[in-house]
C-alpha cells in the first residue's frame, strides 16, 4: 500500500483513494459526430504499459476530489501528482495517455 | 524430576519455577523460560507429529520460526489453536498441546499406510489419477484426499478471545532485535529519530541468544551487551520496542504488518484486560532489515527421521535452555558452523562423529578434536535409519568430485543427527518489498542486491557471516536511515566483537553446495530425501517435475508444491533452487527464485480481523423505524449496510406465526384493497442544486429535465456510457434550480460518485452541487386505495387528485411536521411516499399506522413491494437488468429523449451491437399450470428444444429474471429476458428444471395487472 500525495489534502495512505484508470481520455466534443471506431477507442481502449502512466485517482475517503498521478505500473512508484485541469496548475500533456 | 535431557546448570532458564503441561495427555513439566519445543526435547521427547501427505513420523528440527514438523494443537475448544510451532511457543502452567494428523495416536498412526503407498503417490499424482468419471468426481475425491492429508484441523465454535489493531508510524523499523538490529537502532535511537524494534522473542539478542557465553561485545558478554542496548532503547522516548513482535508483511512505501503475541505466553484467560494478539500496522519512512539467516538442511536419505535436527538448532537448545537433545549425535556439515555445534555439545557430555562433506577440510577440526570431537574430512552420512526415532547412522567417504561414494560402509549408533547445509540470508520480508537478489556462491545462497529506496539489510540477512560484521552492518545501517530521515546522527564508536573458531574476515570457512548428499541409491529410487518436509516433497518429486517439463522455478513450486506450506519454504527454498539447477546443469542464477509473499509467519484471522467481528464487522445503517421493524418480528434482509423488513409475519390465532409467504400474501392483498406502508427510507435521495442542475441532469439521463415544472416528477433512466442501465429513481424539481433525486437502495453511494466525477473531470464548468441526503430523510411510503383518506386527516396539504396530481411533488406539514410528499407510485397502487426529517420517522410511522388502523392499514415489506411492482412489471435495476441491458431492452426506448443534446450513454445507443434484432427484451412469462412458480435465473428454451444432456449444446432463449405466486391473479406470473421477446408474445416456450420436467410457459405482455395505470392514477 503506497502513499498518496493529495494535492488538497496532503500525503495519505492509498487505501483512502480509488483509481479510475488511464487519465486523459478525452470525451468527443460530439459524440453523434465520432464513428462507431472513434466512440469504441473512447469507451475500451487503454494503454497498459509497464511503466509511467497517467492516471485518475478520487481522494473516496477524504475531500472527494478528482487529480491525475503519474505512477510506474512496475514499481508503484508515484511520479508527480497533478491536480485537475482548472485547478492551480493543469496536468501536463505528457506522453502517457494522450488524446483519443 | 523427569527431564533427562536437561544438563544439570546453565541456560536461560528459571530452574526455580516448574512448569506443569501436557503433551497429547500425557503430564509433562519444564522450566520458566522453555518454550514447548525445549520442555519437550528436555523430557526426551523428540517425535511431534505426523507428516502431512505421507503420515510419517516426524520431529523437530528447528529452533523458531523455521520449524516445518513440530506444529501443534494448542487449547480445547472454541479457543483451540491448530498448527502452532511448537519452537516459537512460550511454555506456561497448564499448557495442553496435542500432536497432528495421526489417529488414533501419535506412535500408531492408521494413515501411516499412505507411506506405503509413497511409491505411487509422486508429485501432481492427484492431478494425473483423480480425473472421472465425470465433472463432479474431482469434488469426491477432493473431499477424501482432504480427509487424509493436510494438517491440524480450526475450531468450529467462535473465539472466545480479544484481538486488537493498532497504528503506528516511525521514522525507522527495525527487523530483528539481534546483534545487527540492536545496534541499527542504538545508532538511530541515538540521533533522536523514532524508531521502532520488533523481534520474534520477548527478550532481545537474536542468535546471540543461542550461542555460549564466549561471545563479547566491547568486552563484556554478548548477552549483556544485549541487555545493556535494550535498556537503553526502553529508555529512548523516541523508541519503542516490540517484543513477540513477527513483521509479517512488508509492502509498497515501508508499510509492515507486524503481529504481535500480547498474552499468549501467559496462557488462556490470564491476560488481564489485554487482548490476546494486536496486529500492528506500521508506516516507517526508512526500514533496516536485520532478519538474520536461516540455517538450511541437507537433502539425504532418511533426512526427516525424527531426531535429525538442525545443527544451529541443537547447539541453540544447548545454550539457551540447557537441553542435551542426544548423547551420541552425528554431525553432517558443508561449512564450518557445525564444528562450534560438535565442541559444544562434547563438551556437554555427548560424544559426537562430525561428518563434513568438504574433503579439504578446515582449521577448526583441530579444535574439534581436541575436544573429542571424531572428525571425518569428506565423509557423508549416505542414509538416517530409524522408527519413531533416528537410532542409526551409514557413513561413507565420498570421491573428491562428490559424486561417487568410495570406501567401506561405516554405520554408528546414534540417538541425534544434526545437519548443517549453510545459512542462507533471511531475505524474505526484503523480498515481498521487490527487493532484488542474487546469488552468492561463496554463500550458498540468495543475498539481497539492491532495494527499494528506504529499505536496508542488515547482520545475517545481508550476508554477514560474523558477529563483526553483523555489528557494523548493523551500526551502518542505523546512521544512514537516520541521516536520510534528517537527523544528524553523531557516529557509534565502532561495536568490538569477540567470536572464537571465526576467523578475523570473519566468515563460516568455505561452503561447499552439495545439494543432494550421495546416497547409496540413485534419486528418487532409495529412501526419501526431503526436500520440503511440511509439504513432504522429496528430491525425487523435484526430478520427477523437472523430468515432466515444470523446470521453471515457479512451475517446479506449484507443480511439487514446494515452499508453499505455512513455513513458506524457509527451510526447502534454498536446497530446492540448487538441486533444480543441478539437474538442469545450469547455475542458480539462472534458474533464478520463487515470489517471497506475506506473511511471514503464520498471522491468525482473528488478529487479521481484530475487533471487526460480528456486528462490528461491517457499519449497520439504520432507518428510523429500525427498532419498530425489530420489535414486531420483521423477517429483515440484508441490503448493502441496511437490514430492510422483508415482511412482517402477524399472530395467528393458534399461537403460531404466520409463513413469510403468507405474510406476503397477506400484505400484498392488503396494499390492493386497503393500504400498506413501506418504510422506504433506505432510498438514495441526493439533492442536485445549482444554476446548471437541470443541464446536469439532462446530460445525465436520458430523460428531460429542462423541461420538468417545478413541483413535478419524472422517472429517470441513468445509463452508462456504454449504454446500459445504471441505475434509475424518481427525480423531483422542488424549484428552478433544486432537484431532489432518488436512487436505488444499493446503487445511491455509486451514483453519487459517479455524478461528482462527471461535475469534476468531464463538466467542470457547470455550476451543479449534489449532497447526499439519504439519511437526513425518513420516508414512508403509504400506499393503497384508502391511502388518501388515511393520509388527509394527517395534513395540511390538499391531496384532492386535482390539486395534488400524479408524478408531483407537494411541501407542508404531516403529522404537525415539514414534509415532501411525491405522488409517485412502484407498487401501481396509489401512493404518498412521505419525506419527514429523519427524527420525525418514528414519529411519522407510528402516526401513519394509528390513522391507518380501521381502515386495515399495515406494514409491508420488501417482498410485498417486488411482489407488487412484478405484478406492475416495473423493473429494478440489477433483477431485470445486468451489465448489458439498454434501455430499449426493458421497452423504455420511448423514455430517451433523442432531441435533447447528448446525454451520458447516448452515443453507445446506436453501436451495431444495441440495434441488433435478436437482443434480449423484457417480457412476462405465464406458466400452463399456474400454481408452477419458476425459478428465478432459469433458462428459456424453445418447446421442441431436447432435454439438456451433458455435451449437448440447446440454445438458449432468454432466462427468468424475476418470479412470484401473486396473490391479486391467483396464479404465478415470471418477468423474463428473452431474445426478440417482444415479437415472440403469445409463444410457447419451456423451461428446463434440474431433476425435474421442464415446465411448460408462454410469453405474455410484461404488465399482469393495471395496465393503463388507472390506480396510480386515481
Amino acid at each position: 500500500m503506497f502513499l498518496i500525495d493529495c494535492p488538497w489534502c496532503g500525503t495519505r495512505p492509498q487505501s483512502e483513494f480509488a483509481a479510475h484508470g488511464e487519465a486523459q481520455v478525452v470525451r468527443p466534443a460530439d459524440p453523434a459526430a465520432a464513428s462507431d471506431a472513434e466512440w469504441a477507442a473512447y469507451l475500451f481502449l487503454r494503454d497498459n504499459p509497464k511503466g509511467r502512466l497517467l492516471e485518475r485517482w478520487v481522494h473516496r475517503h477524504g475531500c472527494r476530489r478528482w487529480f491525475t498521478v503519474a505512477r510506474d505500473t512496475a514499481t508503484d512508484r508515484i511520479e508527480a501528482v497533478y491536480p485537475p485541469a482548472g485547478g492551480p496548475a493543469g496536468p501536463p500533456s505528457g506522453p502517457a495517455g494522450g488524446d483519443r | 524430576m523427569s527431564q533427562t535431557s536437561r544438563l544439570p546448570q546453565g541456560g536461560r532458564i528459571d530452574r526455580a519455577r516448574s512448569l506443569a503441561f501436557t503433551f497429547d495427555g500425557e503430564r509433562l513439566s519444564g522450566l520458566g523460560g522453555d518454550t514447548l519445543a525445549s520442555a519437550l526435547l528436555a523430557n526426551g521427547r523428540v517425535l511431534v507429529g505426523r507428516s502431512f501427505k505421507y503420515h510419517r513420523p516426524r520431529g523437530i528440527v528447528g529452533l523458531g520460526a523455521e520449524e516445518p514438523n513440530a506444529l501443534v494443537r494448542l487449547g480445547s475448544g472454541a479457543a483451540a489453536e491448530p498448527n502452532a510451532r511448537a519452537t516459537c511457543v512460550e511454555l506456561f502452567d497448564g499448557l495442553a498441546a496435542e500432536s497432528q494428523n495421526r489417529w488414533p495416536s501419535l506412535t500408531s498412526d492408521l494413515g501411516a499406510a499412505a507411506g506405503l503407498l509413497a511409491p505411487i503417490l509422486p508429485a501432481g499424482f492427484y492431478y494425473k489419477t483423480f480425473m472421472g468419471p465425470g465433472a463432479g468426481a474431482w469434488r469426491v475425491y477432493e473431499w477424501a484426499i482432504r480427509r487424509m492429508a493436510g494438517l491440524g484441523r480450526a475450531p468450529s465454535g467462535a473465539d472466545p478471545d480479544r484481538y486488537e489493531q493498532r497504528f503506528a508510524h516511525c521514522d525507522l523499523l527495525v527487523a530483528g532485535a539481534g546483534p545487527a538490529g540492536l545496534a541499527a537502532a542504538l545508532a538511530a535511537g541515538r540521533s533522536g529519530a523514532r524508531v521502532i524494534l520488533a523481534d520474534m522473542d520477548r527478550e532481545a539478542g537474536g542468535h546471540l541468544l543461542a550461542e555460549g557465553d564466549d561471545l563479547a561485545v566491547d568486552g563484556q558478554p554478548a548477552l549483556g551487551w544485549a541487555a545493556a542496548v535494550a535498556a537503553e532503547l526502553d529508555g529512548m522516548p523516541n523508541v519503542q520496542r516490540l517484543c513477540r513482535t513477527a513483521l509479517a508483511g512488508l509492502y509498497d512505501g515501508n508499510y509492515l504488518t507486524a503481529w504481535e503475541q500480547v498474552t499468549d505466553h501467559l496462557g488462556p484467560g490470564r491476560g488481564g484486560g489485554l487482548p490476546r494478539q494486536r496486529l500492528w500496522r506500521i508506516r516507517a519512512r526508512q526500514a533496516v532489515l536485520a532478519t538474520g539467516a536461516l540455517e538450511r538442511p541437507l537433502v539425504f536419505a532418511g533426512n526427516d527421521r525424527p531426531g535429525v535436527m538442525l545443527s544451529g538448532a541443537l547447539r541453540g537448545y544447548l545454550h539457551r535452555y540447557a537441553v542435551l537433545a542426544g548423547r551420541r549425535v552425528c554431525l553432517m556439515t558443508n561449512n564450518d558452523s557445525a564444528y562450534r555445534t560438535a565442541i559444544a555439545l562434547q563438551r556437554a557430555g555427548a560424544s559426537c562423529i562430525l561428518a563434513d562433506l568438504r574433503s579439504d577440510g578446515t582449521p577448526l577440526a583441530a579444535a574439534a578434536r581436541a575436544a573429542g570431537v571424531e572428525v571425518l574430512t569428506g565423509h557423508a552420512v549416505t542414509q538416517a535409519q530409524g522408527g519413531m526415532r533416528v537410532d542409526r547412522v551409514r557413513l561413507r567417504k565420498m570421491s573428491e568430485s562428490g559424486g561417487a561414494m568410495i570406501g567401506g560402509l561405516r554405520k554408528e549408533a546414534v540417538d541425534i543427527l544434526a545437519m548443517s547445509g549453510g545459512w542462507g540470508p533471511n531475505v524474505a520480508l526484503f523480498s515481498q518489498a521487490r527487493g532484488r537478489l542474487h546469488y552468492d556462491p561463496a554463500l550458498t545462497a540468495f543475498r539481497p542486491a539492491g532495494g527499494p529506496q528506504g529499505l536496508r539489510c542488515a547482520g545475517g540477512a545481508d550476508g554477514a557471516t560474523s558477529l563483526q560484521a553483523a555489528l557494523d552492518g548493523g551500526v551502518a545501517a542505523g546512521l544512514a536511515a537516520a541521516a536520510d530521515c534528517g537527523f544528524d546522527a553523531a557516529p557509534l564508536p565502532p561495536l568490538r566483537a569477540e567470536e572464537p573458531d571465526v576467523p578475523a574476515d570473519g566468515g563460516a570457512g568455505r561452503v561447499r553446495a552439495v545439494w543432494i548428499v550421495p546416497g547409496e541409491h540413485p534419486v528418487g529410487r532409495g529412501p526419501k530425501q526431503f526436500v520440503d518436509f511440511q509439504n513432504d516433497v522429496t528430491a525425487g518429486d523435484l526430478q520427477l517435475a523437472e523430468r515432466e517439463g515444470f523446470s521453471a522455478v515457479e512451475h517446479m513450486k506449484r507443480y511439487t508444491t514446494t515452499g508453499m506450506a505455512t513455513d513458506q519454504g524457509k527451510l526447502s527454498g534454498m536446497n530446492a533452487l540448487g538441486i533444480l539447477a543441478e539437474m538442469r546443469g545450469t547455475s542458480v542464477d539462472a534458474v533464478g527464485h520463487t515470489t517471497f509473499r506475506p506473511p511471514y509467519v503464520p498471522v491468525t484471522f482473528g488478529a487479521m480481523a481484530g475487533r471487526r467481528t460480528g456486528p462490528l464487522f461491517d457499519p449497520l445503517r439504520r432507518t428510523p423505524m429500525q427498532g419498530w421493524h425489530e420489535r414486531q418480528g420483521a423477517l429483515l434482509e440484508t441490503v448493502g449496510q441496511w437490514q430492510r423488513p422483508l415482511c412482517f409475519p402477524q399472530a395467528l390465532p393458534d399461537g403460531k406465526r404466520e409463513d413469510r409467504a403468507a405474510a406476503t400474501r397477506r400484505e400484498v392483498l392488503a396494499v390492493r384493497h386497503a393500504a400498506g406502508l413501506l418504510d422506504a427510507s433506505t432510498l438514495g435521495k441526493i439533492m442536485v442544486e445549482g444554476p446548471d442542475a437541470a443541464t446536469f441532469l439532462n446530460r445525465l439521463y436520458v430523460n428531460r429535465f429542462d423541461s420538468l415544472k417545478p413541483g413535478h416528477c419524472r422517472y429517470g433512466l441513468m445509463l452508462t456510457e456504454n449504454g446500459t442501465v445504471l441505475d434509475d429513481g424518481v427525480v423531483a424539481r422542488l424549484d428552478a434550480r433544486r432537484f431532489h433525486v432518488t436512487t436505488t437502495t444499493g446503487g445511491a453511494a455509486h451514483v453519487l460518485d459517479w455524478m461528482e466525477e462527471l461535475l469534476q473531470t468531464e463538466w467542470p464548468d457547470l455550476q451543479a452541487w449534489c449532497t447526499s441526503v439519504t439519511d437526513h430523510w425518513a420516508v414512508a411510503t403509504l400506499s393503497g386505495p384508502l391511502s388518501r383518506e388515511i393520509l388527509a386527516p394527517l395534513t395540511d396539504i390538499d391531496l384532492a387528485n386535482a390539486a395534488f396530481p400524479f408524478m408531483t411533488v407537494r411541501e407542508g406539514l404531516v403529522c404537525g411536521a415539514p414534509a415532501r410528499i411525491f405522488r409517485v407510485s412502484f407498487t401501481g397502487e396509489l401512493s404518498f411516499e412521505i419525506n419527514l426529517a429523519a427524527r420525525y420517522g418514528r414519529a411519522l410511522w407510528d402516526c401513519l399506522l394509528a390513522a391507518g388502523s380501521d381502515r386495515g392499514l399495515v406494514p409491508f415489506g420488501t417482498d410485498a413491494m417486488h411482489l407488487l411492482r412484478a405484478e406492475k412489471g416495473f423493473i429494478m435495476v440489477g433483477q431485470e437488468s445486468d451489465g448489458t441491458t439498454i434501455p430499449d431492452d426493458l421497452g423504455m426506448a420511448g423514455m430517451v429523449k433523442g432531441d435533447k443534446g447528448d446525454f451520458i450513454g447516448k452515443r453507445s445507443l446506436s453501436r451495431p451491437d444495441m440495434l441488433r434484432g435478436d437482443r434480449k427484451q423484457l417480457v412476462g412469462l405465464l406458466t400452463a399450470e399456474p400454481r408452477t412458480v419458476l425459478r428465478e435465473g432459469a433458462q428459456i428454451v424453445a418447446p421442441d428444444a431436447p432435454d439438456p444432456r451433458p455435451g449437448q449444446k440447446v440454445p438458449m432463449l432468454g432466462h427468468v429474471t424475476s418470479s412470484y405466486f401473486s396473490p391479486t391473479l391467483n396464479r404465478s406470473i415470471a418477468l423474463a429476458l428473452v431474445k426478440g421477446g417482444r415479437a415472440r408474445i403469445g409463444e410457447a416456450v419451456k423451461v428446463p428444471v434440474m431433476g425435474g420436467p421442464p415446465v411448460a410457459a408462454s410469453i405474455a405482455p410484461p404488465i399482469f395487472h393495471d395496465d393503463k395505470g388507472a390506480a396510480a392514477r386515481g
